[in-house]
């Protein structure tokens, strides 16, 4: 069943301009973006800096407005008719900064209990359900729940922020890069936590991360970001076999071998990642991409159909796009 | 190995904080011959950075104590005072951060800190600093280099600024290259730019680099020897081959089989349960027993010594003394 559903979603952000009147152009954040997320699958999230990931995971949540675009959650448009307030309480969010986001005047106990008090909840009640989660989430209650956030780790109080995205009983959780932060050996933990909560909780996961080993693993489905844009979007073993997105391969190429025999010889990419201030028409990836020609540059790139569930944005999948690699179109 | 040109013998470094003393680095010993690249990997709080610091002598004198000797090209280092010191800091040893934004004066364009640097070391005048400046942003494959040369740190993208950096750092011709997890806060793609830049510039000049990171496979893209740091100690070092495919240690272990592998999907990862030690409070044995699935009541009497494997590679556990 599809639980969520975002359609041509668009968010523009305008430069101030600069002393001498420089500037002044707009951040292309994320530009006409549409994706179903299917109850009880992880939608996994991949790209660079500035590609939108997080912006996208903001404009769902709305703490940022979006310029254009509709999300319907439960089939309800968001906004209207479902308020946002109920809304924001099936969908919650865990950030990658543990520390900056947790009261830090509050114990992790009040923490938890805030957002359940605020739609409602007696407090006594509250706080039995935030000690029941710190428990859930593998934190003693007799031990934590009075602690401030600076009296615990980086993975206590990722923990922590986890239970209480879980306090409203949500129905998504959005997890935009949740466990970068975090040490190889916690890191570990959190994902199995994430994992044994999604099962008991019957969650659905948006897990957005820079990492395409965390992010491969975490995933059923696979979406790949670049400069505002999707690339490409599909089932995680599809994706990962890398044979349909240009980005995506490169991508997949940079990611280091993990064997001393086998080192990477040659960068799949040169240079940085453009910004996404003013981006060119067409691919915005037609810069870096080694097989671009010019038609690449006249209009958008529709996402096609490039197998079972699987979504390419790439002249080189569609048949008949007049790319030299493309398939001819089929009769 | 042949000659050691760089040998830390028994290496302690503790900080003093309200009261409290931090035992970061415990009896760190290695040695590293001309040319080779040795890969630091530990978690944070492993002493790894703190090490690299102390080797550079830029850690803050009034706030911590360094034991221990270090030799780099038949110098005493910790004896080094000065003028001598000038000279040791960028001129034999230089140094790479994470974060080039703070390695950089914001007010000064990076060929006046680059140029500046030249001058210093290497004794020339502006225009020959400047000449070299310029060479060494098109050596780190900066494009248009000579405009660049007159660009502020903030007007380059964080690639750029760490080519920069890595410009700033080599342009006189260190012996030794200090590079703390200087590919963390890159893009996967411009992180493999990096590191494949290093080891061509390592290849070329034939410069040693100790390269410190969190990342397994960060480490073994760039280095030829490995060693495993856990709360202020080696745990184990060998070559890259060696640690990786036949790791000894338990922590080593466990650090690998919780780095996240995407083909294991729906497969439980083996994390280490626990957190690390209390610097201010390290147990008496060793410091990894208390999250060990081996551990034994001999762990936890006295600190394990390093046990000899062979071919150069050793580790520090009681379980491997036969």
């Amino acid at each position: 069943m599809t639980l969520l559903a975002v359609n041509g979603l668009r968010k523009h952000f305008p430069l101030k301009k600069g002393l001498l009147g420089r500037g002044g152009g707009t951040v292309h954040a994320v530009d006409d973006i549409s994706f179903d997320l299917t109850e009880g699958e992880t939608l996994g999230v991949v790209g660079e800096s500035g590609c939108g990931k997080s912006t996208t995971a903001r404009l769902l949540v709305r703490l940022i407005e979006p310029d254009e675009g509709q999300i319907k959650l439960e089939g309800r448009a968001v906004g209207t008719a479902m308020p946002l307030a109920e809304a924001r309480s099936k969908m919650q969010m865990v950030f990658q900064d543990s520390f900056a986001s947790l009261n830090p005047r509050l114990t992790v106990e009040d923490s938890i209990a805030f957002g359940p008090v605020v739609h409602g909840l007696p407090r006594p009640r509250a706080r039995e359900r935030a000690r029941g989660l710190l428990a859930r989430v593998g934190l003693e209650p007799a031990r934590f729940a009075n602690r401030y956030p600076h009296e615990l780790s980086g993975g206590q109080r990722q923990r922590v922020n986890i239970a209480r995205a879980l306090a409203l009983q949500p129905r998504i959780v959005i997890l935009d890069e949740a466990v970068s932060a975090l040490d190889k050996s916690i890191e570990a933990q959190v994902l199995n936590l994430l994992l044994d909560l999604k099962a008991e909780f019957k969650l659905t996961y948006i897990f957005i991360s820079h990492d395409l080993n965390v992010v491969r693993y975490m995933s059923d489905r696979v979406m790949v970001m670049y400069l505002g844009k999707i690339a490409e979007i599909g089932p995680s073993e599809s994706v990962f076999a890398g044979t349909h997105h240009p980005y995506t391969r490169a991508l997949f190429a940079a990611m280091p071998s993990m064997d001393p025999d086998r080192r990477t010889q040659q960068p799949p990419l040169i240079g940085d990642p453009p910004n996404p201030i003013n981006p060119p028409p067409g691919c915005r990836f037609k810069g870096r991409c080694a097989h671009a020609e010019d038609i690449c540059g006249r209009g958008d790139i529709a996402l096609t159909t490039a197998g079972a569930a699987h979504r390419v944005a790439c002249l080189i999948a569609q048949p008949g796009s007049g790319h030299s690699s493309a398939p001819a179109r089929a009769a | 190995m042949t000659e050691a040109f760089i040998s830390i013998d028994e290496l302690n470094v503790r900080f003093s904080r309200a009261g409290q003393t931090i035992h970061a680095v415990n009896g760190v010993s290695f040695a590293l011959a001309p040319g080779e690249v040795l890969g630091v990997l530990g978690e944070s709080g492993s002493g790894k950075s703190v090490t690299l610091r102390a080797m550079l002598r830029i850690l803050p004198s009034h706030r911590s104590t360094v034991t221990g000797a270090i030799r780099i090209a038949d110098r005493n280092v910790l004896a080094l005072r000065g003028a001598e010191l000038e000279d040791y800091r960028g001129g034999t040893v230089s140094m790479i951060f994470q974060e080039p934004m703070l390695a950089f004066d914001p007010v000064f364009t990076i060929g006046q800190q680059i140029a500046e640097s030249v001058r210093r070391h290497l004794r020339v005048d502006d225009r020959a600093a400047r000449a070299r400046a310029l060479e060494m942003l098109e050596r780190v494959q900066i494009p248009s280099a000579k405009r660049r040369l007159d660009a502020y740190p903030h007007e380059m993208s964080g690639g750029m600024r760490q080519r920069a950096m890595i410009a700033l750092a080599l342009a006189c011709k260190p012996k030794l290259l200090l590079a703390d997890e200087p590919t963390t806060a890159l893009d996967a793609t411009v992180q493999i730019q990096i590191l494949l830049l290093l080891r061509e510039l390592q290849r070329e000049s034939g410069m040693s680099v100790i390269f410190v990171t969190h990342d397994v496979g960060v480490a073994i893209e760039v280095a030829d020897r490995l060693a495993v740091m856990y709360a202020g100690r080696i745990v184990e070092t060998g070559s890259v081959r060696e640690v990786i495919r036949s790791a000894s240690h338990p922590y080593t272990q466990g650090l690998l089989s919780s780095t996240v592998r995407g083909e294991l999907r729906g497969q439980r990862i083996e994390a280490i349960p626990g957190s690390p030690p209390d610097l201010a409070a390290l147990p008496p044995g060793c410091a990894f027993a208390p999250r060990c699935k081996h551990a034994g009541d001999a762990c936890l009497r006295e600190a394990p010594v390093a046990v000899e494997i062979g071919g150069g590679h050793a580790a520090r556990c009681i379980l491997l003394k036969t």
